[in-house]
């Protein structure tokens, strides 16, 4: 699993990878998630819907994040503009 | 001395790029292309027949997703201010995408933070017209294309 954030001037940086299944990894993954959402940002698995549809779930925990999810995208809450 | 925003086109060139390839890995083959030939991306709520055309750096536009009247302009912005030097914007196609995204996990709660506008504050309504009539047209072709 790969913890992308979007970041101004650079497109996605990777963060964090590592296979949750793996304790050391899965410390690692949930430490950078919940700095993340402590930052402030938003956390989305982009995942394939019913019909093949590409959908998108937010997580607020890292127990959220389903089995199978390859990415977690940050990006900065939205805000009226 | 504090650290200021300098535009660097080839950095954000690179941003851009590297954007695109997550845009194609988070919003799949299908929105990527959209992007690539158009410019922007849309996101169709069929269970409640509405669509939206999510532009870079511009407001998302609703319509009718039936009649494909033009409904309202929603201003919403996903800024960063992280790193002074890099600015606060999100290169376009991670801007579209974090749109995109938005919409897809809450859409009621993305046009409930946004700043609402009727059309023509920002974007000539006769354009995005154009656009989403391109856009259906390509859209029809592409699904004639995949059933042959």
């Amino acid at each position: 699993m790969k913890l992308l954030r979007m970041t101004p001037g650079k497109g996605d940086v990777l963060l964090a990878e590592g296979d949750p299944k793996v304790a050391e990894d899965e410390e690692r993954l949930i430490r950078e998630f919940r700095r993340q959402l402590d930052l402030g940002m938003w956390a989305a698995v982009p995942h394939e819907g019913p019909g093949g549809r590409r959908e998108a779930t937010m997580v607020r925990d890292f127990s959220e994040i389903p089995e199978a999810a390859q990415q977690v995208i940050f990006f900065p809450r939205a805000a009226g503009g | 001395m504090a650290r200021r925003y300098v535009r660097d086109p080839a950095r954000e060139r690179r941003a851009e790029e590297r954007a695109r390839g997550l845009l194609r890995s988070a919003a799949g083959e299908e929105a990527f292309e959209t992007y690539e030939r158009f410019g922007f991306l849309s996101f169709e709520d069929r269970e409640h027949g509405y669509g939206y055309l999510i532009y870079p750096q511009r407001p998302i536009i609703g319509y009718d997703a039936r009649s494909g009247e033009l409904l309202s302009e929603y201003c919403v912005r996903f800024r960063d201010g992280s790193d002074p030097e890099a600015g606060e914007r999100l290169p376009d196609a991670d801007d579209v995408l974090a749109k995109w995204l938005a919409l897809r996990m809450d859409e009621r709660g993305t046009l409930g933070t946004a700043n609402v506008h009727p059309l023509g504050r920002q974007l000539d309504p006769a354009m995005v017209r154009r656009d989403l009539a391109y856009l259906r047209h390509w859209q029809r072709n592409r699904m004639v294309g995949a059933d042959e």
